[in-house]
């Protein structure tokens, strides 16, 4: 890659801006699991369409029920669908790209071919194939949003096996008969870790903009559990009288992707 | 020449290799399109007759030759939940589409270039510093998101259009042009931020570059070296990514079409998901991959022609 032209001081700003933004989301994640100012179920018909006030920071919905709690719940869920598939489509990405960057040859060609070929489908069509062949939901999104990003980590760990191979450690290895899985992943994985975390970083921002889509078009997490994607199209209805619940879902997936794409952009060297 | 027969060739075969990936995946998929069609209560005579009629009884293989015959020309087989063609139903959803599309694309092109030139001209400065953040605003603000953003200021607030009131291209093409600018914003937004990005980051790598070095020790001024030196340079990798560009281009319009009840080829598909639609799920997908493809070879070939070195090289 290019020599990306930053200063240091910018680089640690964006760093620190995205550890900063990202742990408030974490926090709201995490402290949901245990306390929630109001049930995110409960619905209350006196409520309805309560501005943001100190008693619902986001106002409610037209069930009545309040909009930060659900939003605090929804960033569970949201948080855990993307880190599921960051896992999953990096493990495999990485191991596929790993292996072929390494072996080279006729495997390379054939999955060079298959990636590119996955990766001219436009992200959201491959998404909703994958969807209509699983099933739509909060489990098998994952899948289906994983092999949509699965061509990004073949290539990375591809260009990166394809670096280390002809170093003299590695060759030296070959020469002591160590077995390829071994020099796969202890020896070539920890070099190209510098150029793979920051785009596993920046694949769970992608992700939680995928899942939020998906559920937003009604594909993705199903109600009566909240997500950000749900709450943002079922406010849509009433952006007239009460806009809040879809300024709200949209702000805490804005104020997500930013904080984990500034934590990528600022690992990245 | 050599070198467009490769690439042509290597068309023709992510094109195969993408109709395959669709067709499996569809046929794997657990659920007889007859049952569905024909719902509960069906006798499994009337399912058998209809499998027979939908050609469900031959090999995968053959169904597989006889769809993807078909497609090539022009057959792309009939919407279970419509009863109609999927090339009608295609026609008349592609229009709405395509300009939507190509607003898009027109505003990208015509945004990215300025704003990533802009970018690294005031590199350093407060200027390119808030460019930068704007940048990063559009890239993580998603097109969802500012569709419904625009509804709630320009349409709710500042009244510029009615939200919902789509007018049909067919009574008043102007009208209709008028109703698609905000959702062409919507889609160009995340795609300008990241070609101007793109260009930024390729721009200042080219700045250390001995031509440049050159070009400024003559005394040409910093403007001119930048525009007719270094930009030239710095071009070529960004019409690939415009190539790719489109990609997200259509990506962003299935979802936008929805925010603004778009009646274009992105609403099609998300009903065909929804009512599980299969044979118009699957020739819409094929076609959108296919243009797309296209899109990236035609980028390919833009890119050849504009840098004369790629001729030398290979």
């Amino acid at each position: 890659m290019k020599k990306k032209f930053r200063s240091h001081d910018e680089r640690r700003f964006q760093l620190y801006f995205g550890i900063v933004l990202t742990a408030i989301v974490l926090l709201l994640a995490v402290v949901g699991i245990f306390y929630a100012p109001y049930d995110p179920y409960a619905m209350n018909s006196v409520q309805r369409f309560q501005p943001p006030s100190l008693l619902h920071l986001f106002g409610t919905d037209q069930f009545g029920r309040d909009n930060f709690s659900r939003a605090m719940t929804g960033a569970r869920y949201s948080l855990l669908v993307a880190a599921a598939t960051v896992a999953l489509s990096g493990s495999v990405g990485i191991t596929i790209g790993l292996f072929i960057g390494y072996e080279g040859g006729a495997a390379e060609a054939v999955v060079m071919r298959l990636t590119d070929a996955l990766a001219s489908f436009p992200g959201v069509l491959l998404a909703l194939v994958a969807v209509t062949a699983f099933g739509g939901g909060r489990y098998t999104i994952i899948p289906a949003l994983a092999i949509a990003f699965l061509p990004s980590y073949i290539r990375i760990a591809r260009s990166g096996a394809k670096q280390c191979r002809n170093r003299e450690f590695i060759e030296a290895e070959c020469a002591s008969d160590i077995s390829t899985g071994r020099i796969l992943f202890k020896h070539i994985l920890p070099n190209i870790v510098p150029s793979v975390v920051p785009a596993l970083v920046i694949g769970f921002s992608n992700a939680i903009l995928a899942e939020s889509g998906m559920s937003y078009l009604g594909l993705g997490i199903q109600p009566p559990i909240p997500s950000w994607g749900r709450m943002l199209a079922e406010g849509q209805a009433y952006l007239l009288k009460a806009p809040w619940e879809s300024l709200s879902a949209g702000f805490m997936i804005f104020l997500t992707v930013l904080g984990f794409h500034n934590l990528g952009d600022g690992l990245s060297k | 020449m050599k070198y467009f027969l490769r690439k042509f060739m290597a068309l023709i075969l992510t094109m195969f290799l993408v109709s395959i990936f669709t067709f499996a995946a569809f046929n794997v998929i657990p659920g007889d399109p007859a049952e569905l069609i024909l719902g509960t209560e069906a006798t499994p005579e009337s399912i058998a007759a209809l499998r027979a009629s939908l050609g469900l009884n031959q090999s995968l293989p053959q169904r597989y030759l006889k769809w993807f015959g078909g497609l090539l020309h022009g057959n792309m087989g009939t919407s279970l939940q419509y009863s109609q063609p999927v090339s009608s139903l295609l026609a008349s959803r592609l229009p709405v589409t395509a300009c939507l599309a190509g607003m898009a694309l027109i505003l990208i092109i015509a945004l990215s270039f300025p704003a990533g030139i802009l970018a690294a001209k005031w590199h350093g400065s407060w200027a390119g510093r808030l460019l930068d953040s704007i940048t990063m605003l559009n890239l993580t603000l998603p097109g969802f998101f500012v569709g419904v953003l625009f509804i709630w200021i320009f349409g709710i607030i500042l009244h510029c259009f009615t939200p919902g009131e789509y007018v049909d291209y067919r009574q008043n093409f102007g009208g209709f042009l008028r109703y698609l600018i905000f959702p062409a914003i919507a889609v160009a937004l995340p795609n300008i931020a990241s070609t101007a990005k793109f260009l930024r980051t390729s721009i200042l790598a080219e700045k250390g570059s001995d031509y440049v070095r050159t070009a400024r020790s003559k005394g040409v001024s910093e403007d001119i070296v930048l525009c007719r030196h270094i930009l030239k340079n710095a071009a070529v990798p960004a019409i690939t990514l415009l190539g790719m560009t489109v990609a997200g281009v259509f990506s962003g319009s299935i979802i936008v079409e929805q925010v603004f009840s778009l009646p274009g080829v992105g609403r099609l598909l998300i009903s065909a998901v929804s009512s599980r639609d299969f044979p118009l799920l699957e020739s819409l997908v094929v076609y959108i991959a296919f243009l797309v493809s296209i899109a990236n070879f035609l980028a390919d070939m833009l890119m050849r022609a504009v840098d004369p070195r790629m001729k030398e090289k290979a």
